[in-house]
C-alpha cells in the first residue's frame, strides 16, 4: 500500500510537468489554431536554462522559477512574431511543420553548445530529503512539483474564467470575427496568448529540473506524450488538457512500478481507446469535419 | 480544419496535366528520367544512389497521403522502420533472396497499417498527423523493449543480401543498386497508377471536399484506410530495400525523427507532385552525405532551418515550382500562338 502511495505521488508530479504544457498548448491551440510541435523543445530550454542560470549566475531554483518563464515568455513572443505568425492564415498543418524544424534546430542548437551528457541540478534546498506519513515516505519535492502545478493550473482556469482579460481570449478562441466586431483587436492578444503558452512548457521545465536529467533530448519523447495527452483530454478544452495530463502521469508511474517493459506503451494504448470510443477526447467537443 | 493543406496553397493538382499525352516533351522527360536513374551510380557513391532512392519512394508514399488525400501522416517512420526490421528477420532466418524479404516487409507493413490507419482515419487534420505520430512511437518503444527479435539498441545486424547466388548484385553495391532500382520503380509505377485512377479520383475529392465526396456515396473512412495501407506498403518497401541496402536496421529508422525527415522531403520535393519526392530525397541526402563528410555534426541545425524556410517562403517545393513555371511558359505560347 505505502509503495502504491508513493507511486501516486510520482505520477502526479510527472502529471503536473504534463498537465502545465499540455495547458500551454491547448491555450495556444485555442487562440492561434497552432499545434506547437517545439513545446517539447520549450521543455527542454526551460530545464536547460534553469540549470545555465544556476551554474553561470548563480541563479536558484526559486528565482529561476520566476526568471525563466519571463524569458521563455520573450521567446514565445519573438516566436509568434519572426516566425508562426506569417502562417497562421494557412492550414495549421504548416505551423506544425514550422514548429518541428524549429524543434530540430533547437534541439541541435542546445546539443552542440552543452553536449549530450546532462547538466546537473540538485533538488533546492528545503524540498531534498522525504516526510514520513505513517509507514509510507514521500518525495517533499514531488509533493512541492505536483501542488505548485496543480496552483498553477487553478490560477490559469481562474484567470481564464473569472478575469476580463481570460474572456476576451475565451471569445477570441470561440468567435474571433464577433469579437473582432465589439471593438476587441483580437491580432494584439494573438502573440502574448503565444508566449504566455511557451511559458507555462518553460515553466514546467523549471520544475522537472531537479528530478530529470536535463539533456537536450528531454524533450523529445515528451512531446508524442504531450500528444497523447492533448488527444486523449481533447485539444480544444483547457479542463481536458489538465486532467489527462494528470491521468497521463499515474498511468506512467503505475506502469514503470507494476510493469516497467510496457510503461511507455501503456500510454498509447490509452490514447487508442480514447480514439476508438471518443475520437474527440474525453472533453473535446465533436469536431466539425 | 475541413480545408486541406493543398487547398490553400493553390497548387491546382486536380488539373491534368499541362502536358498533353501526345506531348513530345512528356516523352523526353521520362526518358530523361530514366536515364539518371540508370546513370546515378555512375555519378555518385551507388549505396548513396540506392538511399536517394528508398527515401525518394518513401517521400512519394507521404505524398500520396498528404498531396492527394489531404492527409499529413507524421509516424510513417513506423511502416519503413518495421519494414526493415521485418525484412531483415525474414532475410536471417529464412535465407530467402532479398526481394522475397523485402515483400515480405512491406506486407508486414502493410498488416500494422491496417490497425493505425483504422484508428487515425477517426480524427483529421492536425489531429491525424498527433495521431500517426503517436502510434509511430508505440511502435519504437515495441521493438525497443522486443531485444531478443530486435536486437534493441543494436539494431539488426549482418542482413543477408541473398539473390539467388548471383554474386556480383550480393556483393557489389554498384550492381545491387539496379536490383534495388527495379524494386523501388514497381512502388514508383505503383503510386503513380493509384493517383491516375478513378480510386485516385475519388481520393482528391475526399481531399478537396469530404462532405460533397460522402454525399456522392462514397465510403471516405474506407477510401482513407485504404490509400493509407497502399502507403504504408510502398513505405514498407522502400525501407525493406533501405535495409538490405546497409545490411543493418536501427531504431533510428522507427524515431519520429524518421517521420519528420520524409516529411521534410516531400514538401521539399512539392506536396502533391509526386516525382518531387524523388528530388527531395535527392537533395536531402546528398546534402546530409556531403554534411557527414565534411565532419561537420549539426545536421539538425541545417535541416530544421531548410525546414523552417521551405515551409515559409517555399511551399511549393522544387518540383510544385518547376511546374509552375512551365505551365505559364506553356500557357503564354498558346496565348500568343491564338493571336
Amino acid at each position: 500500500m505505502s509503495e502504491f502511495i508513493q507511486y501516486t505521488l510520482q505520477g502526479l508530479a510527472a502529471g503536473g510537468f504534463y498537465a502545465l504544457s499540455a495547458l500551454g498548448l491547448a491555450v495556444i491551440f485555442g487562440v492561434l489554431g497552432v499545434v506547437n510541435f517545439s513545446h517539447g523543445a520549450c521543455y527542454m530550454l526551460g530545464a536547460v536554462l534553469s540549470a545555465v542560470l544556476l551554474a553561470e549566475l548563480n541563479v536558484g531554483f526559486w528565482a529561476a522559477l520566476v526568471i525563466v518563464p519571463i524569458l521563455m515568455f520573450g521567446f514565445g513572443v519573438l516566436m509568434e512574431r519572426l516566425l508562426v505568425r506569417w502562417l497562421l492564415e494557412l492550414d495549421p498543418l504548416y505551423n506544425f511543420l514550422l514548429t518541428f524544424g524549429l524543434t530540430l534546430v533547437i534541439v541541435e542548437a542546445v546539443k552542440q553548445r552543452y553536449g549530450v551528457s546532462g547538466l546537473p541540478y540538485q533538488v533546492p534546498a528545503g524540498l531534498g530529503g522525504q516526510v514520513s506519513v505513517g509507514s509510507v515516505n514521500l518525495s517533499v519535492y514531488a509533493i512541492f512539483a505536483c501542488l505548485f502545478s496543480v496552483v498553477v493550473c487553478v490560477a490559469v482556469g481562474l484567470l481564464l474564467t473569472k478575469t476580463r482579460i481570460g474572456m476576451i481570449v475565451r471569445a477570441a478562441t470561440e468567435a474571433p470575427d464577433r469579437t473582432r466586431a465589439l471593438g476587441i483587436n483580437v491580432g494584439l492578444w494573438v502573440t502574448p496568448v503565444f508566449g504566455f503558452g511557451i511559458a507555462l512548457a518553460g515553466l514546467a521545465g523549471v520544475l522537472a529540473a531537479p528530478t530529470r536529467a536535463i539533456t537536450a533530448e528531454m524533450g523529445s519523447n515528451f512531446i508524442i506524450i504531450l500528444f497523447a495527452v492533448v488527444v486523449i483530454g481533447g485539444l480544444g478544452s483547457i479542463l481536458g488538457a489538465v486532467v489527462a495530463g494528470f491521468l497521463v502521469g499515474l498511468v506512467e508511474a503505475y506502469g514503470i512500478a507494476y510493469a516497467p517493459t510496457y510503461a511507455q506503451i501503456v500510454i498509447f494504448v490509452l490514447m487508442a481507446l480514447v480514439v476508438l470510443v471518443r475520437p474527440s477526447g474525453l472533453f473535446g467537443r465533436e469536431e466539425v469535419a | 480544419m475541413s480545408e486541406q493543406m493543398t487547398a490553400k496553397v493553390d497548387v491546382d493538382l486536380a488539373q491534368p496535366s499541362i502536358l498533353s499525352r501526345r506531348n513530345p516533351l512528356r516523352y523526353v522527360m521520362l526518358l530523361a528520367g530514366l536515364a539518371v536513374l540508370v546513370m546515378l551510380p555512375y555519378w555518385i557513391y551507388p549505396p548513396v544512389a540506392m538511399d536517394i532512392l528508398c527515401w525518394g519512394l518513401f517521400a512519394i508514399s507521404v505524398d500520396l497521403l498528404l498531396g492527394f488525400t489531404g492527409l499529413l501522416s507524421f509516424g510513417h517512420a513506423a511502416f519503413w522502420g518495421g519494414s526493415a526490421y521485418c525484412t531483415g528477420l525474414i532475410a536471417t532466418h529464412w535465407g530467402v533472396p532479398f526481394p522475397v524479404a523485402v515483400i515480405g516487409g512491406a506486407v508486414f507493413a502493410m498488416l500494422i497499417a491496417w490497425p493505425i490507419g483504422y484508428l487515425s482515419v477517426r480524427r483529421t487534420g492536425i489531429y491525424f498527423a498527433m495521431v500517426t505520430l503517436a502510434f509511430a512511437q508505440m511502435l519504437y518503444f515495441i521493438a525497443n523493449q522486443a531485444r531478443d527479435l530486435t536486437g534493441g539498441e543494436n539494431g539488426l545486424q549482418g542482413i543477408p543480401r541473398n539473390f539467388f547466388g548471383i554474386e556480383l548484385v550480393e556483393t557489389d553495391p554498384f550492381y545491387f543498386y539496379y536490383v534495388g532500382a527495379a524494386m523501388i520503380l514497381v512502388g514508383i509505377l505503383v503510386a503513380w497508377r493509384v493517383v491516375n485512377s478513378p480510386f485516385g479520383r475519388v481520393l482528391t475529392a475526399v481531399r478537396d471536399n469530404p462532405a460533397r465526396a460522402r454525399a456522392l456515396g462514397y465510403d471516405v473512412e474506407r477510401y482513407k484506410i485504404t490509400v493509407f495501407i497502399i502507403s504504408a506498403g510502398l513505405a514498407g518497401l522502400a525501407g525493406g530495400v533501405f535495409a538490405v541496402s546497409h545490411q543493418f536496421a536501427s531504431l533510428q529508422e522507427l524515431m519520429w525523427t524518421t517521420s519528420g525527415k520524409v516529411v521534410l522531403i516531400t514538401v521539399l520535393g512539392g506536396i502533391g507532385t509526386l516525382w518531387g519526392g524523388l528530388v527531395g530525397a535527392g537533395v536531402v541526402v546528398t546534402l546530409e552525405d556531403y554534411l557527414a563528410s565534411s565532419g561537420f555534426e549539426g545536421i539538425g541545425l541545417i535541416t530544421g532551418t531548410i525546414f523552417v524556410v521551405i515551409v515559409l517562403l517555399f511551399r511549393h517545393g522544387i518540383w510544385g515550382t518547376a511546374r509552375n513555371v512551365l505551365r505559364r511558359y506553356v500557357l503564354e505560347r498558346r496565348g500568343r500562338r491564338r493571336d
